[in-house]
């Protein structure tokens, strides 16, 4: 009754042969659940997205769930081994050699075929670094489902999605500053204390 | 480059970049004319919690409407994040606060997919047979809360509750709560049925049907509720893939798609039962999706209470305290009662998740509100957002 599953690389394979110059990146996932994603260049993933709604094979034609994601910078360690002078002969050490990998925000849509009933597919979209304004294409105009997922992430993570018809915070109020779900919001210890939180009588 | 394509990135260039503060559109109509502003809610009872919606009219027609979120907003996701991965089952009864079983159900799933946790034979069954309960009860009392939208007083909604107690006991005597169970646990379930209670839901089961069709007998040719609903709040099929639409709200515009099926998650596809499918996608057909799917729940039941095995409910190799999956992620979904209810949970080999995601259902449901509501009266927004079956614990999560 069920569908072949479709692997990431055949996804990423018929992205790239159907977008021209669009750089489709697979993402291996450890866990035993085995969904692979694959990640996005922002140019080409509003036409890739169409293109995987719209491809008679895949028709991915249902957003299931579109969500943020807050990486913060870290350090990524690894041990290599370097030839170095100890009491005038050349020995080899082993040294940890630390790489800083800066943060970034990411945007995780999972996509699903009512048509063909296979999925998930997974995709994401990174951006640069994780400051204030941080911008990514928007997919609300492929799937309409991502509408009030994509004002979510934008509220919660501060990620600014162009071309979003409608792009205001959905759970915040309008004049709140900060982004809660970032994983160095420092929450105020008194709610008093909440931008833009001017409480008009009691 | 497709036409298609070329149309997309002409939006694109004529939208502003959004800063988060979009100017409303002024409240007048082509011609200048002033149009009536309405902020219905969040403390209206036909709004079925604190959500509001800011509807502007033309005369009788609503032109425009704008759903208001976050009266309820406790930042769930983050909290869970904030805690084990144990810790966030008994946050998760408080999303749908009238399904908890299910929202456990979603929940372990996920993590069973995440860190590789079987679940035995005997707990999938037990999971079935409260997962149907839970949507027995939960359609019983839409449709109660529908026909109080509709005007027809408290008497539906009674009949609803009289049934729903009975499955409410039933949970009570199995996980000590009536409404937040705390029951299921990823690699089974917390405790184990006994025999009697089986027998309890077995009789509950056989009585169902007579009490679906004294309930249907007294609605379905009713003509308060074929006038307020028929050709009310269409949703073409089209648009209901689109917006992301699921469960009986996607199945009344005849899109057939149940995760029960597509993903046969648990032991679903050992069961014998059908979808329903609408034609109309209007009030009316999402009305029938309810009650034709309590029928369908009861078969299921039917053959869970019969087929169930004796054995184990937990799996021996699950951990549940300091559970540490290593570094990955899972998505996992269920059909809940309300819909398509999935979560995301991204694990970085620590005791808690490093993102927890709950996709609601209600919410995205609620993402084609506007366009169903568009030349209705206001009398139908109450009608079309009753058939929606929101729960705004889970809206606003």
């Amino acid at each position: 009754m069920r569908a072949e599953p479709i692997t990431a690389e055949q996804v990423k394979a018929a992205i790239e042969a159907a977008v021209p110059g669009c750089r489709v990146q697979v993402l291996a996932n450890a866990s035993p659940s085995g969904q692979h994603s694959l990640i996005l260049d922002h140019e080409h993933a509003a036409e890739a997205a169409r293109f995987l709604r719209d491809d008679p094979t895949l028709r991915l034609d249902y957003c299931s769930n579109a969500t943020g994601v807050d990486w913060l910078d870290s350090e990524l360690s690894e041990k290599v081994k370097v030839k170095k002078l100890v009491d005038g002969a050349e020995t080899e050490v082993e040294e940890v050699r630390k790489t800083k990998v800066p943060g970034y925000l990411e945007a995780v849509y999972h996509l699903y075929s009512v048509e063909k009933k296979h999925g998930p597919v997974i995709v994401r979209m990174r951006t640069g670094d994780r400051k204030e304004d941080v911008h990514l294409p928007s997919l609300t105009g492929v799937w309409r489902s991502a509408e009030f997922q994509e004002r979510e992430i934008f509220d919660l993570y501060g990620v600014i999605f162009d071309g979003h018809p409608d792009l205001r915070r959905l759970l915040m109020w309008d004049e709140f500053k900060d982004y809660p779900m970032r994983k160095d919001y420092v929450p105020p210890a008194d709610d008093d204390d909440l931008v833009g939180a001017e409480r008009s009588g009691g | 480059m497709s036409p298609e394509t070329a149309n997309l990135e002409e939006i694109v260039a004529q939208v502003p970049p959004a800063r988060g503060v979009v100017e409303p559109l002024p409240p007048v109509n082509a011609e200048g004319e002033q149009l009536l502003e309405i902020s219905m809610g969040p403390h209206h009872p036909s709004t079925h919690g604190v959500f509001r919606m800011n509807v502007v009219l033309e005369g009788e027609q609503v032109v425009r409407l704008k759903p208001v979120f976050g009266y309820l907003h406790r930042n769930h996701e983050k909290i869970a994040e904030n805690a084990a991965y144990l810790a966030a089952i008994p946050y998760t009864d408080r999303l749908d606060y009238l399904c908890s079983m299910t929202n456990n159900w979603g929940y372990a799933l996920a993590v069973e997919k995440l860190a590789g946790i079987g679940v035995p034979e005997r707990a999938e069954y037990i999971r079935v047979i409260v997962a149907e309960l839970t949507r027995l009860q939960n359609h019983a009392s839409l449709i109660g809360f529908l026909m109080q939208d509709m005007g027809m007083s408290g008497t539906p909604l009674m009949y609803a509750f009289r049934e729903r107690e009975k499955i409410l006991d039933l949970f009570e005597s199995l996980s000590g709560a009536r409404m937040m169970c705390n029951y299921m646990r990823f690699g089974g379930v917390r405790v184990d049925t006994s025999a009697e209670w089986l027998r309890q839901v077995r009789e509950l089961n056989g009585e169902f049907p007579r009490f679906l069709d004294e309930f249907e007998s007294l609605l379905a040719g009713n003509e308060i509720l074929m006038g307020r609903a028929q050709g009310v709040g269409v949703l073409s099929p089209e648009l209901a893939v689109s917006s992301g639409a699921s469960g009986p709200m996607l199945r009344a515009s005849g899109v057939n798609y149940d995760v029960r099926k597509v993903d046969g998650y648990g032991v679903y596809d050992r069961f014998s039962f059908r979808v329903p499918l609408g034609d109309h996608g209007d009030v009316y057909d999402r009305y029938m999706m309810r009650v034709l799917e309590m029928r369908e729940s009861v078969k299921i039941l039917e053959q869970a209470v019969r087929d169930i095995p004796a054995g184990p409910i937990m799996d021996p190799k699950a951990r549940l305290r300091g559970l540490r999956p290593k570094a990955g992620e899972a998505y996992g979904r269920i059909e809940s009662p309300k819909g398509e209810l999935g979560f995301y949970l991204i694990s970085d080999g620590t005791g808690n998740p490093y993102r927890y995601r709950v996709r609601p259902p209600s919410l995205i449901n609620l993402t084609v509100l506007e366009d169903m509501c568009l030349g209705r009266g206001v009398a139908d927004v109450v009608v079309i957002l009753g058939s929606v079956d929101i729960v705004l614990g889970e809206v606003d999560r």
